[in-house]
């Protein structure tokens, strides 16, 4: 009797955790679908194609707008990275990567005459933003900020469900919402449209307002794996980068974590063997 | 501590340190032959499992340190730059966010099993205000710490508490630009916050050398209630509690360990990957999971002050409890009613969390209304938050001071020995058909 009571106690006690740990997010935006990702459960790991494919769509259409400041070139070249070859264990040495830096320019102060100056990036830098400050990326951007994308998959409540869910979930606003200008409705976007919506507010359409206009396009980017290059393709590639962008120690956390647990489990049972043998001849 | 030493230095170097700082004699005395009750039971672990939480925190956070930077501008990207860049950084500083959620839950276990085995009662009332001295310093350093990665929660989380001292008459606006060191929570909260976020935990590992001694002055308290009174109730503490605890702990150190490795994020909050901005508030503030009963009694009171009393009334509740709880038996083995009302205590408590995770107003049952009573929906949160709290309160200001007065106890057993055979709980109809067992 005691013991079950005790076990409706855990219960409660473990469910009230679980239940206060999401966030709730205010408004009423519609749940993410839950996609299939390589990096779930506990042996997850990177689709390394999808990962380049997801660079290619961060480099052609979501860099214009968005810095990814955290994240360094030498980054892709590292284990469980887009670019990772196990021919250069260093990523500073990986050609990908060299090639990819070269690309993007960096500010620099030029050590002979101390002018500011221009230089192509070495795999050592960090990923430029494409605004000099916060004030020019909201003037380029009708007032809104575009998040920086380093940590996006974190950052958000569903992670990399959200941002699949939010690129590729645009509607046209239902009739009776009055779309501001530089506006898009997106039922998955956090919000309160109660305020915009003329119908009775029983029936305020779910999500809100985004400054972003939708990103894809179908054959916006041509995937060079010959992957057809769909909206939910680009979506799904692009959302998966930003996990990594976010989390590139995934894979490293997962293994270890399994050696962890192996060693751990069979570390409980010689002990409590131990604590069986040393009480054997003990009541208690 | 306690007792007459049994220590026999063997060799002579021993003999040479004996004499002049009984240093290994302590640590026997404390460890090796201190006598512990035969019939602990596994609640009795999580003292030591807690030992290894302030341990894991202390070194985690040693390590953390050498890499962080405190200071506004670059705290975030210096928690990054610790989970991408430094070895295995990430590890350390997932142990370090997820083993503040350990020690709360083992530090909740273990105030539980005193609450529910009157580990508080005479002569035990020091050695649990000491506990609770230490419960609070871990409140103080868990929020702080959580300020330090200077995230938007970090950021308006701070804003919220420190804004709470700032509801008590006259001196409220003085303690808040205090405790700020300026205008608003700023560069000089968060160096001040890291200052103190490194003293406590120094702090909590002395008042538990404190705590262990005034445990070993008075002995542990046993399951039964009843204190040790011969050699056959007792155990050396090595090998029998030592391999004991042992087991426990690397049980405890799996469930430390799927969190590090498979849900390190998920007791955390997802605005906290966002860089602190006080232009931008967050939707929802929520304080970390082991807060929340304790943000529902606030949310709880209508009037700002008497929320900030009546959530810090809820604590000192705990200091004064050795003295509210009037009855003469110890352990609730014996006392059937008290058992019931603690685990609705306890229940009770898991409900102020899940109503301090959700929004006042939000329903508690489907998406009906009621009615309102008084300001809000009776169907919300804030009212099922209401009546937690006051049965949080009254279990501690009524219940347990006229329950120990008027219920009707079994009888409790004369040693630990005699009932360790039979256990008494899963045989109450025998221990009452024996009354020559009662002393």
């Amino acid at each position: 009797m005691l013991r079950k009571l005790f076990a409706i106690a855990a219960v409660a006690g473990l469910l009230t955790v679980g239940a206060s740990a999401p966030a709730l997010a205010a408004g009423h935006a519609l749940e993410p679908e839950k996609i299939h990702w390589s990096f779930e459960g506990p042996f997850g790991k990177f689709d390394q194609a999808q990962l380049q494919r997801g660079y290619k769509v961060y480099r052609e259409v979501c860099s214009a707008c968005h810095s990814m400041k955290l994240v360094s070139f030498r980054n892709l070249g590292d284990k469980g990275g887009p670019f990772y070859n196990d021919k250069y264990p260093n990523s500073n040495d990986n050609p990908w990567v060299k090639a990819i830096a070269k690309e993007f320019e960096v500010a620099d102060i030029d050590s002979e005459t101390g002018d500011a100056i221009k230089r192509p990036a070495t795999s050592a830098d960090r990923f430029p933003s494409p605004f000099p400050n916060e004030a020019a990326a909201r003037a380029s951007n009708g007032g809104a900020l575009p998040p920086d994308m380093s940590l996006l998959a974190k950052a958000r409540e569903g992670g990399p469900d959200y941002i699949h869910a939010i690129v590729t979930g645009y509607k046209d606003a239902p009739a009776g919402l009055k779309v501001g200008p530089g506006q898009h409705y997106n039922p998955y976007m956090a919000g309160d449209l109660t305020s915009y919506w003329s119908g009775s507010h029983e029936h305020v359409p779910p999500g809100g307002f985004i400054a972003m206009a939708p990103p894809l396009k179908a054959g916006l980017v041509t995937f060079d794996d010959g992957t057809p290059s769909t909206i939910d393709q680009q979506a799904k590639d692009v959302s998966a980068f930003l996990m990594w962008a976010a989390e590139p120690k995934l894979e490293e956390r997962k293994q270890t974590g399994f050696a962890v647990l192996i060693y751990l489990i069979l570390f409980a049972g010689l002990l409590y063997a131990a604590y069986r043998q040393v009480w054997k001849n003990e009541s208690h | 501590m306690s007792g007459h030493s049994t220590y026999q230095p063997k060799t002579g170097i021993e003999r040479w340190l004996d004499a002049r700082l009984p240093i290994v004699r302590l640590g026997y005395d404390s460890f090796v032959d201190y006598p512990t009750p035969r019939n602990l039971n596994y609640w009795w672990t999580f003292g030591g499992i807690l030992s290894l939480c302030l341990a894991s925190q202390l070194i985690t956070g040693i390590i953390l340190v050498m890499h962080y930077t405190p200071s506004a501008d670059h705290a975030f990207a210096s928690v990054e730059h610790i989970m991408r860049d430094v070895n295995y950084g990430w590890l350390i500083r997932y142990m370090h966010a997820n083993g503040a959620s350990m020690f709360f839950i083992a530090v909740y276990v273990h105030m539980l099993r005193g609450l529910y085995y009157g580990s508080y009662k005479a002569p035990r009332e020091v050695l649990w205000i000491l506990g609770c001295v230490i419960y609070l310093l871990m409140m103080a350093t868990a929020f702080m710490g959580y300020v330090l990665p200077w995230g938007q929660m970090s950021f308006h989380g701070a804003v919220v508490i420190t804004n709470l001292f700032g509801a008590l008459p006259i001196v409220g606006p003085s303690i808040t630009t205090w405790l700020w060191g300026g205008f608003a929570v700023d560069n000089a909260t968060l160096n001040r916050f890291f200052s103190l976020h490194y003293l406590l935990p120094f702090m909590i590992a002395g008042v538990v050398i404190l705590h262990i001694w005034a445990l070993h002055v008075v002995g542990q308290n046993n399951p039964t209630g009843v204190e040790p009174k011969s050699k056959a109730d007792t155990l050396p503490f090595t090998p029998y509690a030592t391999v004991k605890d042992a087991f426990a702990m690397s049980v405890f150190m799996i469930l430390f360990a799927v969190f590090v490795f498979y849900l390190p994020n998920a007791l955390g909050h997802a605005d906290n990957y966002v860089e602190a901005n006080p232009l931008v508030t967050p939707s929802h503030i929520v304080p970390e999971w082991y807060f929340l009963p304790f943000y529902a009694i606030l949310r709880a009171v209508p009037d700002k002050l008497m929320g900030v009393l009546a959530m810090f009334g809820a604590i000192a509740c705990l200091f004064a409890l050795p003295w509210l709880d009037t009855s003469k038996v110890r352990s609730m083995r014996y006392r059937p009613t008290a058992k019931l009302y603690f685990l609705i205590f306890v229940v009770v408590c898991c409900i102020l969390g899940l109503c301090g995770a959700k929004l006042p107003d939000d329903p508690v049952l489907g998406h009906f209304k009621t009615f309102t009573l008084i300001d809000s929906d009776l169907n919300s949160f804030v009212w099922l938050s209401r009546f937690a709290s006051l049965y949080y309160f009254a279990f501690f200001l009524v219940i347990l001071p006229v329950l120990g007065l008027v219920e009707k106890t079994l009888p409790v057993p004369d040693s630990i020995a005699s009932p360790a055979l039979s256990h008494p709980a899963a045989a109450p109809a025998e221990a009452t058909a024996a009354p020559e067992m009662k002393g």
